[in-house]
């Protein structure tokens, strides 16, 4: 700050950041590795004047001022630069001197995000810790009028279908007479959310589908992976594991064409595809890569010029109606692949799913529903969709589920819950929770970047910079020099410590109530709320 | 725990053979109440071929509203069983006016219905009847179908049944079901307990029935007026059994199939896997999750018995030809059937169904691993 006060309005002290960063003189040995590191130049080397004032004892010598100069960090207050709490800087310190504190009351800078007219963008997650997924109890504990199971030693059968699932007698009566039935895939119940290669790095990428492919093929989990909007790399698409992935089609349509001249090279049909209509994180809004993570390669794949961003429109362009053009969407999908293939759509959570959901009942080759809740995370949006658009999953998953009740068509047309699934780490007590509302599964992305390769998003606004490539963890980036620092073998490891131990979570859970046979998709009668409102919204049971 | 005594006998017998049974085996039932299901009857009943005898409990009220209701739908009473009983109930048995068990004419323009019909109709009447004696609390209808009675009260097996004098000689039965209940729902409902009955198809079970709340869901949303009740978690494995065979036309053997399918590596070596796979599909929403050892009676005179995946409950079947019974526990088999070949009692595991046809010449096991008889 210059002593004549030359002040603007977004002239900011330290103290009007959200993070401060501590830094000790006495422990720094100015290596300066966290200059280096931090992703957003938030700290740079800073050269102090200070003044020293001595007074010797005795007459003959004056007392008089010394000016030294020493070195150290200078955190800057530049909105632009300003810390993101990311801690990178602490990871990289060999003396533990420097850390990101978050300040103790409401930042400053929140204000000034929008330097010339543009609004805050961001990835990540809404920053809203809490959540009614945490505050539901499991209540239903089998006790001596029925044997609790033994998780450890019971077998288990913890599967799910995703495919339109016929009613019994139509069933029947369509294999009697040799007719279609819908293509149905048994899957585990937890999904890897739509990430797209492109919004992570190729080792993320690469480190999730080697992990994916150990838990099917070592350890006989049937793990499923959506892509995301950004098409798939040319040789998982002539590969086996493709059966392994669910495409994404979204609004941009980015990949397919890629794609679409893949087919005839298949050795295997893919799970399924995805519909993508909408993403919980920004609802309503398409996806975005921004300029910065389009290089080369994801130019390539996605058939577009690098450098550019890469806003997909918030609908798809061609789609005016749900009875019509949608069903000839889904349709479409099911025809590239021979009928072979289920393909759903997948919006965000609203108030008007159970529009949507009354729509695909009527349509024979609606394969599911997936609704991605409020709490979903995002690789880029604007701040303003993350913070304050869209609906909550658990109540979306629950009024759609026993819709379905009503129409007798429960489970038939399987609905798929995203959106905040362990989001504050219980990720198989959300996934359960969310599967006794109605869900027939879960998809979750962020658990899995925070999990298997280390996020440090948090549900207070730390990092977030995944839309400008500079992810210092090398997830979401598409810069070598930062996404070599993520070991895809590492992350494949860690993928398989996830599955297994969720799966052993989840067993923990349904075995005390009684459930082995069959995931217990609506067993509601389990389910129990400290809050009388929520309890009576989502139709459980109230227990204080 | 409940328990649960069956048999099936060429010859007709007393009700109270299958009381004896669950007395025996009365430590595992707390004698809160019992319930029977009499089927191919003798005595009397076996003249009445057709007419549907209608089984329950009415108050002086209620028996009234049943004979207007009746007479209004042009049924007449064909033959009856007067139960009377001794002004004051013994402790735990509370007082009733009436336990019918009335056989009907069926009206003259029934004649012309088809089988299908008839049997739609009586199911209809047999709901009415209980609607109309909730709303009044008056009746309590249990059964309303040709050759089947059915007794159920709260209170000690054998108390009720010698309050009741169930070894009266009018009621004889070649095939019995007999359930000692052991309370686990806090005000006793008749309507509760065990066997269960729709449309000539009896089960009981004993056990809890964990994923009852999905399976009730989904019977419920089905349309047909029967799959309704449900005060016990246990009523579903009697629908599910009129839904396989009558629904979905499928005999017994499958009965396993849906309510606890094979896991894949077993459905890829199967047979039949790629039928068993869409059953399993199809029908994943009736899969149980027991503990659940289920008896029951076909409207064809077969009996069955089957476990739960988990195997958790108890259940033997044993016996001769010409006699057969299924069994909570050895010790009631061997009350009644002690001259028995004891080795060839068998306990059905995870994968069996058991089924002893009505010529009760031996017991039919039927492994859900084994090739499935062709579908009708």
């Amino acid at each position: 700050m210059f002593s004549e006060g030359y002040v603007t309005p977004t002239s900011l002290s330290v103290r009007d950041l959200p993070w401060q960063i501590h830094w000790s003189l006495d422990k720094c040995t100015l290596c300066g590795r966290c200059t280096t590191v931090c992703p957003v130049h938030a700290i740079e080397l800073g050269v102090f004047r200070k003044r020293m004032v001595e007074a010797p004892v005795g007459l003959v010598n004056q007392p008089g001022n010394v000016f030294k100069v020493f070195y150290g960090i200078r955190q800057k207050t530049d909105p632009a630069y300003a810390c993101i709490g990311c801690g990178m800087c602490n990871l990289v310190c060999p003396n533990g001197a420097i850390m990101p504190y978050r300040t103790d009351e409401a930042d400053k800078l929140r204000f000034h995000i929008n330097r010339g007219g543009q609004p805050r963008r961001r990835g990540g997650r809404r920053n809203a810790p809490g959540g009614i997924l945490d505050r539901i109890k499991f209540i239903r504990i089998s006790m001596l009028t029925d044997p609790a199971l033994d998780a450890g030693r019971h077998e288990f059968e913890l599967r799910t279908l995703l495919g339109r699932v016929l009613p019994p007698e139509e069933n029947l009566r369509l294999l009697k007479e040799q007719g279609w039935i819908p293509p149905v895939r048994e899957i585990y119940p937890l999904i890897i959310g739509g990430m797209s290669f492109g919004a992570l790095s190729p080792n993320m990428w690469e480190g999730l589908q080697m992990g994916v492919a150990y838990l099917n093929e070592e350890l006989g989990m049937p793990v499923r992976m959506c892509t995301g909007e950004g098409g798939c790399p040319p040789r998982l698409l002539r590969s086996r594991f493709l059966k392994y992935v669910i495409l994404q089609i979204a609004s941009g349509y980015f990949g397919w064409d890629e794609i679409i001249h893949a087919i005839p090279d298949m050795k295997e049909d893919p799970c399924a595809v995805e519909i993508k209509y909408g993403q919980g994180a920004k609802p309503g809004d398409g996806g975005l890569l921004m300029w910065y993570k389009v290089n080369k390669l994801i130019a390539a794949i996605r058939g577009v010029p690098p450098g550019v961003s890469l806003p997909s429109p918030p609908t798809h362009q061609t789609k005016y109606s749900i009875e019509e053009a949608v069903a000839k969407m889904i349709q479409s999908m099911y025809m590239a692949w021979g009928f072979r293939v289920p393909v759903y759509p997948k919006i965000s959570g609203t108030s008007t799913a159970l529009a949507v959901l009354n729509n695909l009942t009527r349509n024979p080759y609606a394969a599911a529903l997936a609704i991605d809740g409020e709490d979903g995370g995002t690789g880029a949006a604007y701040n303003v969709s993350m913070d304050h658009m869209g609906h909550p999953i658990a109540s979306n998953i629950r009024d759609c589920y026993l819709n379905l009740v009503k129409l007798g068509r429960q489970n038939e047309l399987p609905l798929f819950a995203g959106g905040g699934i362990g989001k504050n780490g219980n990720l198989a007590a959300n996934a359960a929770a969310l599967i006794m509302l109605g869900a027939s599964g879960v998809q979750t992305g962020k658990y899995i970047m925070q999990a298997a390769a280390g996020c440090l998003g948090s549900e207070s606004d730390r990092c977030n910079v995944c839309n400008i490539g500079v992810c210092p963890k090398g997830i979401t980036s598409q810069d070598p020099r930062l996404y070599r620092r993520l070991d895809p073998e590492k992350v494949a490891e860690r993928v398989v410590d996830v599955f297994l131990s969720f799966d052993t979570e989840l067993k923990k859970i349904v075995a005390p109530l009684g459930r082995s046979t069959s995931l217990p998709i609506g067993m509601s009668d389990a389910l129990g709320i400290d809050d009388a409102a929520a309890a009576e919204r989502l139709q459980i049971k109230y227990v204080v | 725990m409940c328990r649960l005594f069956a048999l099936t006998s060429t010859e007709p017998q007393s009700p109270m053979t299958a009381i004896e049974a669950l007395d025996v085996m009365r430590e595992g039932h707390d004698g809160s109440g019992v319930g029977l299901f009499l089927s191919d009857l003798g005595g009397p009943w076996e003249e009445l071929e057709g007419a549907p005898i209608l089984s329950g409990i009415f108050s002086n009220e209620g028996l009234k509203r049943l004979d207007r209701f009746m007479m209004d739908i042009g049924f007449m009473t064909k033959y009856k069983l007067s139960i009377k009983v001794p002004k004051s109930p013994p402790p735990g048995v509370p007082k009733r006016d009436i336990y019918l068990i009335r056989a009907y004419e069926l009206p003259e323009e029934w004649e012309s219905l088809s089988r299908e019909e008839i049997d739609f109709r009586l199911m209809k009447i047999r709901l009415q009847l209980r609607q109309m004696g909730q709303e009044n609390e008056d009746m309590i209808v249990f059964s309303f179908w040709p050759d089947c009675i059915m007794i159920k009260e709260i209170g000690d097996p054998m108390t009720v049944a010698e309050y009741l004098r169930l070894d009266r000689k009018e009621l004889r039965a070649r095939i019995i079901l007999a359930q000692g209940r052991q309370n686990t729902n806090y005000a006793i409902n008749l309507y509760a307990c065990h066997p269960f009955f729709i449309q000539g198809v009896a089960t009981m079970t004993n056990g809890e029935n964990t994923a009852f709340v999905p399976i009730r869901e989904f019977l419920s949303s089905r349309g047909f007026p029967g799959y309704m009740g449900y005060q016990s978690d246990s009523e579903v494995f009697t629908h599910i059994m009129h839904y396989t065979l009558h629904m979905l036309g499928l005999d017994v053997p499958y009965y396993k199939h849906i309510i606890t399918p094979l896991q894949d590596e077993d459905l890829e070596r199967h047979p039949n896997g790629e039928f068993l796979k869409h059953l399993k599909h199809s029908c994943r929403r009736l899969i149980i999750d027991g503990p659940n050892c289920v008896i029951g009676c076909l409207p064809d005179k077969r009996v069955f018995m089957v476990q739960d995946r988990k195997k958790l409950r108890p259940g033997v079947v044993g016996g001769k030809p010409g006699l057969f019974a299924l069994s909570s526990e050895i010790c009631g088999l061997d009350a009644i059937i002690p001259d028995r070949d004891k080795t060839t009692d068998f306990q059905p595991m995870h994968l069996d169904t058991v089924i002893i046809g009505p010529d009760r010449q031996e017991v039919q096991i039927c492994s859900q691993k084994d090739t499935l008889p062709p579908l009708r």
